[in-house]
């Protein structure tokens, strides 16, 4: 990368309005600054999340995602984040085993008082998927079966 | 086609100084299905409100964008401003450019494309949002108070005197708080137990206020209007409605050398005990884990000295159910011990005191009976040093915050010493004094010329022992930094004031936010100090954050204040923000298999099983029905779904698939 531009990576961010969302509003509020890359789609929690969206947004053309929400134990709703810690466990070796790059998914915790952690979880996800370079791979897959299924139709 | 609106606010500058709002506005202008875009000032003020409405009617709006502060502060505005102009308040929504972008980043082309985006993002919703009618929830008006503090006991005096029921706990066996072991209180120097107790006994008295001490929750279930909250009453040992409290059994009880958590490990109480002699209610308990006939089988003195025969051996711990719509969150701080501090003697030495045992020390109730003497030898000390911010403001500790109280109790030491003892000497060793408030800072130079304290300004390295005196090692910083030892006859930490042992674990019970050192969180820092972000429950005092007593009284006046508004509706107004199963018509009914997984997946027991039925009666399917007393919209059931039947309304499936594409296809 280091001749070229500096690559810009799109990235995602699902989180839960209680904790993660309320964490950046702190983040804003303490005027820390991070990276323009994130952008964020509120949730009502972690355990809302449909982690089928993740390879949408791939297939979509995002290069990382972010998945955040509260603690363990502190969730708004009891539960919401085990069911969603449990969900990603599963899902992430699903996607290692179909050669998605699990890399590209960072999965964290940030409470509504972490507005320093938010910030620093943004910037270091940019860095880590600016390292790893834009993300075609899923996307090509995805193209593909589109075109198939198209073609089927025909 | 949709016709939506957009209106970017500058906030100020707040978000105009890094985000070009012109531009915003005009891209979004552009955009399929916006009917309407312009950017103004102020947004949530008067004039930019009517624009909204104004637009809402002249364009025949079915959807706005707002794009200005964070939903979570100004949402109800704007969805209030539509409702009146006639359009469905869920129709709108906001984009977050200012903490979540104009603050975050610097100015530049980036910053306006991402305000473009995530406008866009949140346009592209819209477009899917159905409108929604609110739900209407009882209110059940009773509150709950969690702590026998000097908050606990303000709130519920306030909101008792409001005509509403208050159900208090405490966990200790009295009421009281930590005001109860004060000495005398800055900057007035009334003695403290004088201006606490009467209100320990109007509480006690009150006809809308039902005690429980020695009570921890258990649990609390439910939401705002509508909480059960299970309430351990644990076992007392005294039947209190036949005790007397006559006091025989505490003289005749043979185990007498147990600390006394009143007295700060100063003086010492036996098993079966008073915590102190004013305590509400002024009936004893028995310590289970000191008496001895619960250690050994055998004892019961206090029994044969009962002449009512209150004692009860067997009783166990039993648990209550309480129905309630609002709790007071009012469980206060604990202060850090001197064992947390290896540079001053890990503890060890017996004169090196917290600024809670000094404050024992000096009460006329405390075990010298407001003498200052040496816990070691009771010798009067006739050096004594202070020291200020001990663990406060120290990141090396972990408490990189201030205790905010404790400058002002370390002056009022200094001179309740110098009032006691005429012949003594005093210094302070302190980085800072904040004396902010009303004649705060006239007390601290009362201190200081009055009583001639000395000052000074700079740390205390370390503390130890020779020759029966404790040496005490600093620097004073004003003399550019020489070295100062002083042998003192007693030291006194002002440790810092730290979260109450097992607030992370309340908190969790309550669903309520806290901070990295298990203070509760405030909803808003400053215009929603006594919320919490969970609907109902609220804050009083140090449980919040360290604050001295005013702060805290006008704290919980405040927190009763938002019980008794809550407590004025009848019904309440909940956002519509549930799940629903959906329905098609016969022959299909719904996509709704009836595998229940969302039944395993719901906190909140929300999914009940419907059955469809024939004319005949005879049974076609069952499926899923969500009830929208209990949920709670979290959606979790929504992501369970294998058929995709069941979705969340505010953030149905096709919502937030709108906004995902929307921010990635560009």
């Amino acid at each position: 990368m280091s001749s070229e531009e500096i690559f810009e990576p799109k990235i995602v961010a699902f989180v839960c309005n209680w904790c993660t969302y309320a964490g950046a509003d702190l983040t804003g509020t303490s005027r820390l600054k991070y990276a323009t890359n994130v952008k964020i789609v509120r949730f009502p929690c972690t355990g809302r999340i449909d982690f089928l969206l993740l390879l949408k947004s791939f297939a979509q053309g995002a290069d990382g995602i972010i998945v955040s929400g509260c603690h363990p134990n502190d969730c708004h709703y009891t539960s919401g984040n085990f069911h969603a810690r449990r969900r990603w466990i599963a899902f992430r070796s699903i996607l290692d085993m179909m050669g998605v790059d699990v890399r590209r998914v960072q999965y964290s915790w940030v409470s509504a008082a972490e507005g320093s952690k938010w910030a620093d979880l943004v910037n270091n996800t940019v860095a880590d998927i600016r390292a790893l370079g834009p993300y075609t791979d899923y996307q090509k897959v995805a193209d593909y079966l589109e075109k198939e299924v198209q073609d089927g139709e025909a | 086609m949709s016709k939506i609106g957009v209106f970017i606010c500058h906030c100020g500058e707040n978000i105009s100084a890094t985000v070009d709002v012109e531009r915003v506005a005009r891209e979004i202008g552009g955009m399929e299905g916006v009917a309407h875009a312009i950017d103004y000032k102020y947004m949530c003020s008067d004039p930019g409100q009517t624009f909204i409405k104004e637009a809402v009617k002249k364009y025949d709006l079915d959807g706005v964008v707002v794009g200005a502060c964070s939903p979570r502060m100004h949402e109800p505005t704007f969805r209030r401003a539509c409702a009146e102009a006639g359009l469905n308040p869920y129709l709108c929504e906001m984009a977050n450019l200012r903490e979540h972008c104009s603050w975050v980043h610097e100015k530049g082309e980036e910053t306006t494309e991402k305000a473009i985006d995530l406008v866009k993002m949140l346009v592209e919703k819209v477009k899917k949002n159905n409108p929604l009618e609110s739900i209407k929830v009882p209110v059940t008006k009773r509150a709950l108070v969690i702590g026998g503090g000097i908050a606990g006991i303000q709130a519920s005096l306030d909101i008792a005197n409001t005509g509403h029921k208050v159900i208090l706990i405490e966990r200790d066996p009295s009421i009281g708080g930590h005001m109860s072991q004060l000495s005398e209180t800055f900057p007035t120097l009334d003695c403290s137990q004088c201006i606490l107790t009467p209100r320990m006994v109007e509480v006690a008295q009150h006809p809308n206020i039902k005690l429980y001490t020695y009570a921890e929750l258990e649990s609390l279930e439910g939401f705002i209007g509508n909480f059960t909250a299970k309430i351990r009453l644990k076992a007392k040992s005294v039947n209190y409605s036949t005790c007397t409290g006559c006091g025989a059994c505490i003289q005749k009880c043979p185990v007498k050398k147990i600390p006394s958590e009143f007295n700060a490990g100063l003086g010492t109480r036996t098993a079966i005990y008073v915590p102190f002699p004013q305590a509400v209610p002024n009936k004893p308990v028995i310590d289970r884990v000191n008496c001895n006939y619960y250690k050994r089988g055998a004892c019961k003195i206090c029994e044969k000295t009962c002449q009512v025969g209150s004692i009860e051996w067997d009783k166990e711990d039993e648990i209550i159910s309480e129905e309630v719509g609002a709790v007071v969150l009012a469980t206060g701080f604990d202060v850090k011990g001197t064992d947390f501090f290896p540079e001053y003697g890990y503890g060890k030495y017996k004169d090196v005191l917290t600024g809670l045992q000094f404050e024992r020390l000096a009460s006329a109730s405390g075990p010298t009976f407001g003498e200052i003497r040496r816990p070691s030898d009771g010798a009067i000390p006739k050096k004594i040093v202070f020291i200020a911010c001990a663990g406060s403001r120290d990141p090396a500790k972990g408490i990189p915050y201030c205790s905010k109280i404790c400058c002002m109790y370390t002056a009022k030491h200094a001179m309740l010493y110098q009032h006691k003892v005429h012949d003594g000497e005093s210094t302070v060793f302190y980085m800072d004094i904040r004396a902010g408030g009303k004649n705060y800072e006239e007390f601290v130079r009362r201190a200081i010329e009055e009583d001639t304290v000395n000052y000074v300004r700079g740390r205390v390295a370390r503390v130890y022992e020779k020759n029966g005196k404790l040496i005490v090692k600093g620097v004073d910083t004003l003399l550019g930094g020489e070295q100062v030892e002083i042998e003192a006859d007693m030291v006194v930490l002002a440790t810092a004031g730290v979260a109450n042992c097992g607030s992370e674990q309340l908190a969790q019970k309550l669903h309520v936010s806290y901070d990295p050192y298990h203070f509760f969180a405030e909803a808003h820092p400053k215009l929603k100090p006594v919320e919490t972000n969970t609907a109902g429950i609220f804050l009083a005092g140090a449980c919040q954050a360290p604050k001295d007593i005013p702060e805290t009284v006008g704290m919980a006046s405040g927190a009763a204040v938002k019980v008794a508004a809550l407590f004025s509706n009848n019904e309440l107004v909940r956002e519509p923000i549930i799940a629903v199963v959906n329905r098609l018509a016969p022959p299909l009914y719904s996509t709704c298999v009836g595998c229940f997984m969302c039944e395993t997946a719901c906190p909140y027991n929300a999914i009940e099983h419907e059955e469809i039925k024939a004319r005949d009666g005879s049974l076609i399917r069952t499926i899923a029905r969500v009830n929208s007393g209990l949920c709670q919209g979290c959606g979790t059931c929504v992501a369970f779904c294998r058929s995709k039947s069941i979705d969340i309304q505010g953030y149905t499936n096709e919502q937030v698939y709108a906004e995902v594409m929307s921010l990635l296809n560009d």
